[in-house]
């Protein structure tokens, strides 16, 4: 993970001299120093924490467990994935409808709950949302391609 | 004196009547229920209210607005404590302690504590506020960029020890959080930096919100399902009468930390450009340090509850100043009520406390009030708090994932910022099973924008001379206070350490 | 300057043919459109500066007057100086749900930032709602400047040590600062503060040695004796300070403004740009609008809406161009 963690920091320094990285005579360091200097700390720390793991000084290092068991990985794989599945439905078919199905496969599938407590969640969590954001708070949540859909609300709402 | 307390008089009676007393308590409730939706903070209910309130006279509506203000900022612990999800970055500090409170069965304690410190806060403060209002102001006038920059530097100096023990994993954590935080437009050469792949939604930099609510909220969970396997778990908490006495007398194990952090966040929030983000991590960083017990905070302290909720109240009317004298917000918050002021015909400024008296009183009047308000609607509902740490994980967490993902998306409305809270979840949660600490990356992500500013400001009036962060004398004082705080522990460990040795033993 | 002559003459002809086809439509058409959903109101800065101010006075005027049968949502874009905000009206191409509300960045931003590749000249101009105006200012303390002159003097004795505070590179007022760097030959030092508000208490404070700042930021300052403006960067004197002399009276051909201006995205439908022309025009002919103007010592004389408007921002892009190259960009940027 360190060694990850170092390239990033890597690539992090080569982003940052994009911009002015050395000290400008008379106005201090340039726009890219900040985050430059902090990146190549940043490689320092990580090379550390190598040389750490080398000598075996963290228990992390000691520690002959995987750093995953597969069981721990399906369930936050899991968890992860039924997120990504959320967001990736709010872009294509907007966030209530998204909501609607995260809360059926989440509580039906994940939880094995009864049909009542699921359905009432999924039917009531997406109105709960909308009236605290739309109407209440006056966000508007991002509805895709559902957006006429929406149209009758608004009438409702705030009359014709 | 004699007239400031007439003034005062004439102020409690006005916020006393009936309307701006019902714009306290519908303000206070609201405030309550926005700072405890996660990535809702006192800013979007304050923006939102803000026309409404054009439909009654400016005293009732800035009474309604500070109403807001303060229930937002107790709000914000309610989730931070309960859900352990920050509710705003005010109350981040409140999540440390507060968490692990709640997940040994004490939540009620722990929200009593934030309740009790938050009125604590709030009341020094408006007393100080009251008293002091006039030199207060001259005195944030004397600080320039050298000076901010020097408190900046006492701010990271209180976290000292707030990481674990992996220094190179700490200090990672810490430089981490403040590349992130360079993301976005460089404020002084005005050049777009570390676009990545040149998405739109890094302009506008990496919200503080978005890693927050990332590693507290997602982060959290997945950790909390490792831990559990997905086992399914109850915090037990009865509320009962006896508790809430037990709760009660509680109250004098913080609250010397508590009066501490109030004036310390008082002081902070006055100064333009700090606000009560950095006064509640300060507050909760000396508190630790000056611990009889330091090693129980981040482990369910209910001192390093009380102290972040004392010092952001505090540092909430702190902030005030600055905007009724100098017309300067000293948060984002008082940005929108600044605005407000402006929209309604009041000019904040110099003569404001001359020319609308009966304006700037009856909001003072009204800050005693909204506070006594709040402590009393907050301790009616612990009750009902506390139910939601009863429900079943698997109803509960896609309820977090839910509000994190609405809460990720609120701030900035971009879906772009809920993917990244997304990724800095998973990331967060790998990191920590190495061990990373992950606090210190929050703390550097909402400090970091402030100090490189604050230090190229200092050093573009300079001409690159570092030496006058120590020849100016308010920051010559903050940066030896720093230096201090920095060898403090180390003192300390030299005295401990036959005893911490005799405990590594042990464990 | 080829490339901005092509581009006028792209965006004139759709211009032409709108402006055609609209004569004697315009009312009909107005019972036609209204909103269906909610009208984004997007704010190209952060919250609690003068565009937001405007843009939440606006909102609130709308409900308060019924004016809208749905409600107008200001949301903050300030990103990149403006960028994302332009970037996100431009990708809005065609919607009539989406407003923009603008100070000069609309202009700046895209000639500084080549890369966002933003021609704002395409987008559909509704309506211009104020200018506001610049004065130089200094600290009341500074007895030995009393003019422009002793003040050039002052800064010629200084040099690089005369600190200005600003609200950032590619903003108005340094723009300002370095147009003044270029008449008068000499170099400052300036930097940048988070927002109008912040400087002018740096100025107050002693921080910075002069400001350029509306007259709203400083105007209390002013009020209580602890600053002083010098000079105006406008056509005539205004009228909150009737004993400031112009740049202009001093043989210095200097004037600049904001503008405060309503825009829609590319390809906004007419109807619906219509409805909005109306909608602001009725916001800007209010008392409670006119009021705030002459409190915050904004200009809202002149209301200048639809294709007036396209042409006024066609105007002041050519003069962000020629001003930005004149002194170059790099003056403004600072590196």
């Amino acid at each position: 993970m360190a060694v990850l963690l170092a390239l990033c920091s890597i690539g992090l320094m080569f982003k940052s001299a994009e911009l002015r990285i050395g000290w400008v005579p008379d106005r201090g360091p340039g726009s890219g120093a900040w985050p430059f200097w902090l990146s190549a700390g940043m490689l320092l720390c990580c090379l550390a924490t190598i040389w750490r793991w080398f000598r075996g000084v963290t228990p992390e290092s000691r520690n002959l467990e995987p750093y995953m068991p597969r069981e721990t990985a399906m369930i936050v794989g899991i968890s992860a994935g039924s997120i990504v599945f959320l967001l990736v439905i709010t872009h294509l078919l907007g966030i209530y409808v998204a909501l609607f199905l995260f809360l059926l496969f989440y509580l039906k599938f994940i939880g094995h709950h009864g049909w009542p407590l699921t359905i009432s969640m999924m039917i009531g969590v997406p109105i709960f949302v909308f009236c605290l954001f739309e109407w209440a708070l006056k966000i508007p949540l991002p509805k895709s391609i559902t957006e006429p859909m929406f149209y009758p609300i608004y009438d409702l709402m705030y009359g014709v | 004196m004699e007239e400031i307390l007439l003034h005062l008089a004439g102020g409690l009676t006005e916020a006393m009547q009936p309307l701006n007393f019902m714009m306290i308590v519908i303000g206070c409730a609201l405030g309550l229920l926005i700072g405890a939706m996660p990535g809702l903070g006192s800013v979007n209910g304050v923006a939102i209210l803000l026309p409404i309130t054009f439909l009654v006279p400016p005293t009732s509506a800035i009474i309604f607005l500070a109403a807001i203000y303060y229930g937002a900022m107790y709000g914000g612990a309610i989730s931070s404590i309960t859900l352990g999800i920050p509710g705003a970055s005010t109350a981040v500090a409140t999540v440390f302690d507060g968490r692990p409170l709640a997940q040994a069965g004490q939540a009620d304690r722990a929200l009593t504590a934030a309740a009790v410190a938050s009125f604590v806060g709030g009341t020094i403060s408006v007393v100080l506020f009251t008293l002091f209002a006039p030199p207060l102001a001259a005195f944030a006038l004397k600080f320039g960029p050298q000076e901010e920059f020097a408190l900046m530097v006492l701010a990271f100096a209180t976290f000292i020890g707030l990481g674990g023990d992996d220094i190179p994993k700490t200090v990672f954590s810490i430089l981490i959080g403040l590349v992130l935080a360079a993301v976005g437009l460089d404020i002084i050469s005005g050049q777009p930096r570390l676009i990545f792949g040149d998405i739109d939604g890094f302009l506008h930099g990496i919200n503080f919100l978005v890693l927050a609510i990332g590693i507290y909220g997602i982060g959290e969970m997945l950790w909390t399902l490792e831990t559990t396997q997905g086992e399914v778990v109850v915090h037990k908490v009865q509320v009962s009468v006896d508790r809430m006495k037990a709760n009660f007398k509680d109250i004098k194990n913080y609250i010397m930390t508590t009066s501490l952090g109030s004036v310390l966040g008082y002081f902070v929030g006055t100064l333009p450009a700090a606000g009560a983000t950095p006064a509640s991590l300060m507050s909760y960083g000396l508190a630790k340090t000056f611990s009889k017990n330091p090693d129980s905070f981040g482990k369910g302290n209910v001192a390093g509850v009380a102290a972040p909720e004392a010092a952001n109240n505090a540092a909430s009317t702190g902030s005030m100043l600055p905007m009724i004298t100098l017309g300067i917000p000293g948060s984002p918050t008082t940005a929108i009520l600044l605005g407000g002021m402006i929209i309604w015909g009041l000019r904040p400024g110099p003569l404001l406390f001359s020319e609308n008296p009966e304006f700037v009183w009856g909001l003072i009047g009204s800050l005693y009030i909204a506070n006594f308000m709040t402590l009393v609607i907050n301790l009616a509902f612990i009750p009902l708090f506390v139910k939601i740490l009863t429900l079943p994980f698997t109803i509960l967490a896609p309820i977090i994932y839910i509000l994190c993902v609405v809460g990720g998306y609120a701030p900035t409305q971009t879906m772009h910022d809920v993917w990244l809270m997304l990724l800095f979840g998973v990331v967060g949660y790998l990191l920590r099973k190495l061990n990373y600490p992950v606090a210190p990356a929050v703390l550097a992500i909402v400090l970091g924008p402030l100090a490189e500013r604050s230090l190229r400001q200092s050093l573009l009036a300079s001409h690159g001379d570092m030496s006058v962060f120590v020849t100016r004398p308010i920051s010559a004082v903050c940066i030896i206070i720093a230096l201090l705080l920095v060898c403090y522990p180390m003192i300390q460990k030299f005295t401990r350490k036959g005893s911490r040795a005799v405990a590594a033993g042990q464990g | 300057m080829t490339n901005v002559l092509s581009k006028i003459k792209r965006t004139a002809i759709p211009a032409v043919v709108a402006a055609a086809t609209s004569l004697g439509v315009s009312a009909p058409a107005m019972a036609e459109w209204s909103p269906k959903k909610p009208i984004e109101l997007i704010i190209m800065a952060g919250a609690g500066g003068g565009a937001d101010q405007i843009a939440r006075l606006l909102q609130g005027l709308i409900e308060k007057k019924k004016l809208s049968p749905r409600p107008v949502i200001p949301i903050n874009k300030p990103g990149g100086s403006g960028a994302e905000a332009l970037r996100y009206i431009q990708d809005k191409e065609g919607d009539d749900h989406t407003i923009l509300v603008t100070l000069n960045s609309f202009y700046t931003t895209p000639v500084i930032q080549q890369g966002i590749g933003v021609d704002v000249s395409n987008f559909t101009p509704i309506g211009r709602m104020a200018i506001d105006n610049f004065l130089l200012w200094v600290n009341s303390g500074r007895d030995d400047i009393t003019d422009l002159d002793s003040y050039v003097a002052a800064v010629k004795a200084a040099g690089t040590g005369w600190k200005v505070g600003g609200t950032g590179t590619g903003q108005e007022d340094s723009i300002l600062t370095a147009m003044m760097e270029k008449e008068f030959g000499y170099d400052v030092t300036y930097i940048p503060f988070p927002g109008g508000g912040t400087v002018a208490k740096n100025l107050v404070g002693n921080h910075v040695d002069s400001t350029v700042n509306n007259p709203a930021e400083q105007n209390e300052f002013f009020r209580a004796g602890e600053t002083k403006p010098l000079v105006q960067f406008t056509a005539e004197r205004l009228p909150a300070y009737p004993d400031v002399p112009t740049a202009n009276e001093l043989g210095v051909n200097m004037e600049y403004y904001m503008q405060r201006s309503i825009n829609g995205p590319p390809g906004m439908s007419k109807e619906a740009q219509d409805w909005y022309i109306n909608l602001f025009k009725t916001l800007f002919d209010s008392e409670e609008w006119q009021t705030f103007c002459t409190d915050d010592g904004l200009a809202c004389d002149q209301w200048l809406a639809g294709d007036d408007l396209g042409a006024y921002h066609t105007q002041q892009i050519a003069l962000h161009k020629e001003l930005i190259e004149s002194v170059g960009a790099t003056a403004i940027t600072g590196e």
